[in-house]
């Protein structure tokens, strides 16, 4: 078995009100970044985990992902990175 | 007939769900351990509000894994209702007892108030001594009440008359003040498709004698006396 370290992005869905990601649009419109379109506030959460390759590290962060971390009436996840630790 | 009150690390109205079916309507209730794996007989079960774990993660996200949860919905898969007030309704859309989410309110701040809603349905086995359109005042205490489903299971739930109550002004009425939290279609309580699980923000518990402002949450047990005693 080797450790890796998996970094997970979950971020409301597109189309789902994020009041949150509205409020800092509006804050960074207002400081004249005037190209912002859209931003999401989410969660960032990194594991450290056994698993015999970083395919299988993967897959099951996908899976906890799936049952748990992320809440798939509302939002997405994406594997951020996975890297030997 | 019996109630069950599931007590998880950081429920809070356990004891008033406890205090309303006991003392004010004088039934059996008992609470059940997160950690039990056994419901103890009894005819309903009901979740109930507090910030289970901390609301970490997501308010339900954790609880729904607790030991218990299995026998809830076992429970639930075999008819036997089960009502999720507030945190009750998270951790019952967590565990799929029920479509949809509930979303961290749409202006950011936790509100504690008294709300009216309006039942929107009364043929059911929790809102059988109301009348549909009857406007309840009742309390509400949430960070994250915000009702959210994709547009086709909101339609859905309208269309199967599964949209139990729903935040209106005094006057029976939505209008711009009267949603506390940004809910889709001004959702505040939905029921399963079998008509036996129950999810709703508002307290009816803490509306159960005009002492405390309201007893317009006293129905609600009372269908359910009349329909599990029947």
């Amino acid at each position: 078995m080797s450790r890796f370290r998996v970094a997970v992005h979950i971020v409301p869905r597109k189309g789902i009100l994020d009041p949150q990601g509205k409020a800092v649009s509006d804050a960074l419109h207002s400081l004249g970044f005037d190209g912002v379109t859209d931003t999401r506030i989410g969660r960032h959460i990194v594991l450290h985990i056994a698993a015999p390759d970083a395919k299988t590290a993967d897959a099951q962060v996908r899976e906890m992902c799936g049952k748990l971390l992320a809440n798939p009436v509302t939002e997405d996840f994406e594997i951020a990175t996975v890297e030997a630790a | 007939m019996k109630f069950g009150i599931v007590t998880f690390p950081g429920s809070n109205c356990d004891y008033d769900s406890y205090h309303a079916v006991a003392d004010t309507l004088g039934l059996p209730a008992v609470y059940l351990w997160h950690k039990d794996t056994d419901l103890q007989g009894v005819d309903v079960v009901v979740l109930p509000g507090g910030f289970s774990y901390g609301d970490y993660l997501r308010a339900g996200a954790i609880a729904r894994f607790s030991p218990i949860m299995r026998e809830v919905a076992t429970h639930a898969r075999a008819g036997g209702p089960v009502l999720g007030i507030c945190n009750g309704f998270q951790i019952a859309c967590e565990a799929g007892l029920l479509p949809g989410a509930l979303l961290r309110n749409e202006k950011l701040q936790f509100v504690s108030d008294r709300v009216y809603i309006r039942v929107e349905n009364a043929d059911t086995m929790f809102t059988s001594r109301y009348e549909s359109g009857d406007v309840l005042r009742i309390p509400v205490a949430h960070g994250d009440g915000r009702f959210t489903a994709d547009a086709e299971t909101l339609d859905r739930l309208e269309g199967e008359g599964r949209v139990i109550f729903r935040y209106v002004n005094a006057s029976g009425a939505p209008d711009e003040t009267s949603n506390p939290n940004g809910s889709m279609r001004d959702i505040a309580g939905i029921i399963s498709a079998e008509g036996n699980v129950l999810g709703l923000m508002p307290h009816p518990e803490r509306a159960m004698e005009d002492l405390v402002g309201s007893a317009d949450g006293r129905r609600l047990f009372e269908s359910l006396l009349a329909r599990v005693s029947a």
